[in-house]
């Protein structure tokens, strides 16, 4: 990874001196790296961002700019938002009404000439393809195009370090999907150290370099998105990011038996009361007759689902030994099941979770 | 920030951070200090009684001081609702010819000075004036009228305080039964109640605390009262701190008299926030939709025209052509410089407040929302208090310290330089100025802060996040937002100092004249004509803000409008 742009070490917060927000939670950020703080609402990932802007003071630990301290819990040193230089995208965009979109732009262009500050102004304009709406006010913009202003004022003081809250849950959710997308770009060129908050997984995948993912004001997990996505390391990370399904088993030499077949799992002991999870798409359906050298477990069509690119089948599937499991399988390709067909499910055991008691 | 790098481990140091008691914060309890000197003086008389006071005043005059003060209480706070509360409700849920304009004009009485209208319905009543006459002529009747009813007496000073006061219980009755409107009323319009029981049971119940909050209101600025009581010569416990002081030169037996005024105004003003405080369970749905409106027909039609009609005509249209009428036959009583030196006077002085007034509510509740701490918040709350405290009361409070502090100066001045500086502050125009900022904070605190609310706290951490202090998101940011609701601020208290007269009457500096001064010596004179100019240009400036809260009462919902929130503290 590139220098560490931004750094927390320990970082603990609480708002009524009791419970605490945050707790003992480190991360670091290159340079061009975009990080993404994931997780529940009020887990304390946008308290998080509020440390790291100087919005909140800190109280415990530590936050490093460049590799300079910039705010220290124990001494109650903390720079004040003006002095991070660092630039704030938020989930309302906070444009200042009663300026127009040049001079909203150029309001964070402290210590230049007029004609310097206009130019630099309309220059991150033109990275954010806002730059003809220069004179307009942002009530005349919708909301795309104030997100848009938002980030190129965050942008235009360049800073080393941008800190997005929630930037695009206030949009539609076509118009999102484009506005990600133009956001990622500009700021991967932007070259900046980009910290994102966010409740959506798909969103965190989407933008992230790297993502942590939070519970309850602590760190789960963090790594690179397909690594969160496919080896999670807790129930709770597991299923933050998809519909999950899920069995009951007990471990026997580093197996646990299912009806679908044994999932490795190594290290646990056995006789150890275990969950087994695995995700809609990991299970595979096919008509009762295929042959896959897997496990096949009966089962009949309760539902059909279609989202576009997939489809989304509720099946319910009888094992001999135990009672009906109703089951979500997600399947890609052209295989369109009715309901009440009989179909047969396997599951590669690669792709399913086995975690102990917690 | 360099500096703090290289030695992560030192002492704690205080920084210009966010969350640390700032300059700001600190700054806010000095003004709140300073802003509740004046009720502190009062109130540490108390405690230091000189004996015989008590006792002299009790076996002269303070009886009827107190029984008056009482009656006029009660008299005001029935006589307001019994005016208010069914013009609001027939504007608000009826439909009878001339029902827009009296939405609006139903607030112009508040133009009208009590002790002006008091005066014009002297003029008007008396044994000369152009009702006597006018009887007399048709009736045929040169020896007079008997029947025709006294005014200046405790009943009638009661009369012209509703007449000009009632509009504090209509504006909160009518936001009361806006807010109810289409949910509350139209189930019980299905559940089969007519108008007049959906009134008793539904619409009077629920708006309640707001009635009340409003009949408080106006019960509080009975007590404030003091040009009209003085006029008719009923002796209140206003006009005796004032006569107290003035005629007995007893500062000290003025002070214990305040303090006591003071309970009874802490004690209504305890019930006013209590009541507020239980309007918000009234609110169970957030929807508004246009009122679904009674359509009155025949005899209660022109009832409810004549109901909103006499107040309006009593409390504006009366003695507002009374003013005009004398001004018109008179005009050498001001058509000369001298008038426009006096209107000069009341303006630089009314700007000076309003000024003030707006810059340090900003100031406040700026500081409030950079450290919204306990601490400050009560500072910001006891700054906001001074609408409660009578003019006499408030004068003394300042009078007291303000020329104890004089003769401080004065000595050691005399004693280290051996000059005499004489008096500073008391008798200029700083303890007449400070005054009206104790009092009228509340207004100009209320409409700022409104609108400081309304604006999102991401504005002021993107300003941050650009690199902004906090002085200068102020200035950049907050400041040009809020504009217009601060100009709204600024008229309200340059009107309130306008109208003021006990407070101006007792501090402003010696010959120092305003509008208000004027308009009552001349009347107390029985100069009435000569005192409609003056008087007159007082009404004029006070449309004002009854136009503004017109206005914001057009287009508004509930919660709508900071000229409406600042108008009723």
């Amino acid at each position: 990874m590139s220098e560490i742009i931004l750094g927390l070490e320990g970082v603990g917060h609480s708002y009524d001196g009791a419970t605490e927000v945050v707790s003992s939670f480190s991360l670091g950020v290159g340079a061009g790296e975009i990080v993404c703080l994931l997780g529940p609402s009020g887990c304390g990932k946008s308290t998080v961002l509020r440390l790291a802007a100087g919005l909140e003071p800190l109280q415990k630990g530590r936050i490093k700019l460049r590799g300079e301290m910039i705010a220290e819990g124990e001494s109650r040193m903390s720079e004040p938002p003006e002095r991070r230089n660092v630039g704030l995208v938020f989930q309302d965009f906070a444009l200042f009404p009663h300026l127009t979109v040049a001079r909203n732009v150029a309001f964070g262009l402290s210590g230049l000439a007029d004609d310097q500050r206009s130019q630099r102004a309309l220059e991150a304009l033109n990275q954010v393809g806002m730059a003809s709406y220069a004179g307009a006010y942002p009530h005349a913009l919708s909301g795309g195009q104030q997100q848009r202003v938002a980030l190129a004022r965050a942008l235009a003081p360049q800073p080393s370090v941008m800190l997005l809250d929630e930037p695009f849950s206030g949009l539609d959710a076509r118009l999102r999907e484009q506005i990600r997308d133009d956001t990622l770009r500009v700021l991967k060129r932007s070259g900046a150290a980009t910290l994102l908050v966010t409740h959506d997984p798909e969103e965190a995948m989407f933008m992230a370099d790297r993502i942590y993912l939070m519970q309850a004001g602590k760190l789960i997990q963090s790594g690179p998105p397909a690594e969160v996505y496919a080896r999670p390391n807790s129930e709770f990370a597991a299923k933050f990011f998809s519909n999950i399904n899920e069995l009951d088993g007990i471990v026997a030499n580093g197996a646990v038996p299912t009806p679908l077949g044994p999932v490795p799992a190594p290290g646990q002991a056995s006789g150890l009361r275990v969950k087994v999870l695995f995700r809609p798409e990991s299970l595979d359906c096919a008509p009762m007759n295929g042959a896959t050298g897997r496990v096949v477990l009966p089962a009949t069509v309760t539902e059909v689902r279609f989202i576009g690119v997939a489809r989304l089948i509720r099946v319910l599937a009888g094992p001999e030994d135990g009672p009906a499991l109703d089951l979500q399988v997600r399947t890609s390709g052209g295989y369109a099941p009715e309901v009440g067909a009989k179909v047969g499910l396997s599951l590669d055991p690669a792709q399913a979770f086995v975690f102990g008691p917690a | 920030m360099a500096d703090a790098v290289q030695s992560p481990v030192q002492l704690p140091k205080l920084r210009r951070g966010f969350g640390r008691p700032s300059g700001w914060t600190i700054a806010a309890w000095l003004v709140a200090a300073a802003v509740a000197t004046p009720v502190v003086t009062v109130f540490s008389h108390v405690f230091l009684p000189k004996g015989d006071i008590w006792a002299h005043l009790y076996e002269t005059v303070l009886g009827s001081y107190v029984t008056n003060s009482m009656l006029m209480m009660v008299l005001v706070g029935i006589g307001v609702l019994i005016v208010g509360v069914p013009a609001a409700w027939m504007v608000t849920l009826c439909v009878f010819p001339g029902r827009k304009f009296f939405e609006w004009a139903l607030l112009l009485p508040m133009a009208m000075p009590a002790y002006v209208v008091a005066y014009t319905y002297v003029g008007l009543l008396d044994y000369a004036g152009p009702v006597q006459t006018g009887l007399r002529d048709m009736l045929g009747m040169p020896d007079g009228l008997h029947w025709i009813p006294e005014v200046r007496n405790l009943p009638g000073a009661a009369l012209m305080l509703v007449l000009v006061l009632y509009p504090y219980v209509y504006l909160l009755a009518r936001a009361a039964f806006l807010e109810q409107s289409a949910c509350v009323l139209e189930v019980s319009r299905t559940l089969g109640c007519s108008p007049t029981k959906g009134f008793f049971r539904v619409a009077l119940p629920l708006a309640r605390p707001a009635l009340a909050a409003g009949a408080a209101l106006a019960v509080m600025e009975s007590l404030n009262d003091f040009g009209t009581v003085q006029y008719f010569g009923v002796d209140t416990m206003a006009t005796g701190i004032y006569r107290v002081w003035r005629g007995m030169g007893d500062p000290e037996a003025a002070s214990q008299l305040a303090a006591l005024l003071l309970v009874f105004v802490f004690i209504v003003f305890g019930f006013e926030r209590w009541s507020r405080g239980r309007k918000s369970f009234a609110h169970t749905s957030s929807r508004y939709r246009p009122l679904p409106r009674y359509h009155l027909k025949g005899g209660v039609k022109i009832g409810a025209i004549v109901g909103c009609s006499l107040p309006l005509l009593l409390g504006f249209v009366a003695p507002a052509a009374v003013l005009l009428g004398w001004a018109l036959n008179h005009p050498e009583f001001w058509w000369r410089a001298s008038f426009l030196f006096l209107i000069r006077n009341s303006f630089i002085m009314a700007g000076i407040a309003a000024l003030l007034g707006v810059a340090v509510a900003v100031f406040l509740a700026y500081a409030l929302r950079l450290h919204a701490t306990p601490a400050t918040n009560l500072a910001v709350r006891i700054a906001g208090m001074g609408y409660a405290i009578p003019g006499t009361v408030l004068a003394i409070g300042v009078l007291l310290p303000f020329a104890a502090l004089d003769h401080t100066v004065d000595r050691w001045a005399k004693a280290t330089l051996g000059v005499s500086p004489g008096l500073i502050l008391s008798g200029t125009l700083v303890a007449v100025t400070f005054a009206y900022l104790v009092r009228f904070l509340t207004g100009s605190l209320n409409a700022v802060e409104a609108s400081l609310g309304k604006i999102t706290r991401s504005m002021d951490h993107a300003a941050r996040s650009l690199g902004r202090g906090p002085g200068s998101t102020l200035w950049n940011v907050h400041l040009p937002i809020m504009r217009g609701s601060l100009l709204t601020a600024g008229i309200l208290v340059f009107v309130d100092v306008l109208k003021e007269l006990p407070a101006t009457l007792v501090l402003r500096p010696f010959n120092f004249d305003t509008l208000a001064v004027v308009t009552y010596n001349l009347a107390s004179d029985e100069r009435l004509a000569e005192a409609a100019g003056p008087a007159l240009a007082i009404v004029l400036v006070g449309v004002l803000p009854v136009i503004m809260l017109s206005r914001a009462i057009g287009r508004s919902r509930p919660g709508t409008g900071g000229a409406v929130e600042g108008a009723v503290p």
